[in-house]
């Protein structure tokens, strides 16, 4: 019991940081989700229902311009195709856990908690590796779901209050603060310690260049092209070692 | 279409996406090559979102001493490779990026 609830706060703590560049964001949907026409409910709603930040500022914006509800549902669903990708990057490390347990974080699983989240498995698995010589030869998840869950509830609580704040007051915090930018830097944090061997380096840089070079591309399609373009270099490059 | 129903569309597609591959796991063959490119993921998606945050902070391509995000970015990749500390990252980071933009008007 004492770890679960050790996992689940330190969960938490892992994704403060992100929080930061998160309150902001909310903010400015609740902000655009009124200034689209969205009523104060409807906005709120869509927090909970789509719980995206993206995808519901895109859906927010094309509702505001009377986009067919076809069109809006298919752009929204392609924004978060990236989704997929950490659905199968997390897969493993939670099969062994009951449909509630899959089907409550899955409900939870955003770019914010999937960072802090992988990063945190991947850790552990390499801990686990080094035990392999005493025994060890698959994953444990131990109480670890709970790190997930502590991450993505921090999550979730801190967007339900931020874009209601962004309903009832407005913008609020001043640009010039450049809160946004924490989120960059909490990738960075995240990502710089995890680039150990060659090819994770080369799938780095692939992808972020593919991803400068794809940025026109509408919808986040940038982002899918990017990431796909990474893992596969990444590949190449293992097999060719 | 109401926003409703929008809504609702939206957030069971989203929620399928990211239950997908969660709920097939173990059900359905996975192939040796996908689960080796599992682990390429982390530095693809996480690279994919900081390389345009830092290198085009305004929306075009901004290789210079005048983008503030990419150098007050760099120092932080700095702190990271050596500490592997979040926080220790995070505060340099923000503190680099607020002197920075407090300094060159």
């Amino acid at each position: 019991m004492e770890s679960k609830r050790a996992e689940f706060l330190s969960g938490v703590r892992a994704e403060l940081p992100i929080l930061i560049g998160v309150i902001p964001f909310g903010m400015i949907y609740g902000v655009l989700a009124l200034g689209a026409g969205l009523s104060s409910s409807a906005a709120q709603a869509m927090s909970v229902v789509v719980f995206a930040g993206s995808a519901q500022l895109i859906i927010a914006q094309l509702v505001g311009v009377s986009a067919p509800g076809l069109v809006i549902v298919l752009t929204a669903s392609i924004v978060n195709l990236r989704h997929a990708l950490y659905s199968a990057s997390l897969a493993p490390y939670v099969q062994k856990l009951n449909s509630v347990w899959k089907w409550s974080l899955a409900y939870l699983l955003t770019d914010e908690a999937y960072a802090v989240t992988v990063m945190y498995y991947n850790r552990s698995i390499d801990e686990q590796l080094k035990n392999v010589v005493s025994g060890a030869s698959e994953y444990n998840p131990g109480s670890k779901h709970w790190y997930f869950l502590g991450a993505g509830l921090a999550l979730w609580s801190t967007w339900q209050v931020s874009t209601a704040v962004g309903i009832f007051l407005g913008a609020q915090i001043p640009a010039s603060w450049s809160l946004d930018f924490t989120l960059a830097l909490t990738f960075i944090a995240l990502v710089v310690p995890a680039l150990r061997d060659k090819p994770s380096v080369l799938a780095a840089l692939a992808a972020g260049l593919t991803a400068v070079l794809t940025a026109g591309l509408p919808l986040k399609l940038g982002l899918v092209a990017a990431s796909l373009v990474g893992i596969i270099v990444g590949l190449w490059s293992e097999s060719r070692l | 279409m109401s926003i409703w129903l929008i809504m609702i569309l939206s957030g069971l597609v989203t929620y399928g996406i990211r239950l997908s591959f969660i709920q097939l796991f173990g059900k359905i063959e996975v192939p040796l090559w996908l689960g080796r490119a599992l682990r390429f993921v982390p530095p693809a998606v996480l690279s994919a979102i900081v390389f345009p945050e830092l290198l085009m902070p305004s929306g075009t391509l901004d290789i210079s001493l005048n983008n503030l995000r990419l150098l007050a970015g760099v120092l932080a990749g700095y702190v990271a490779w050596r500490t592997k500390n979040v926080v220790l990252t995070i505060a340099v980071g923000m503190a680099a990026l607020l002197v920075l933009q407090a300094v060159i008007p």
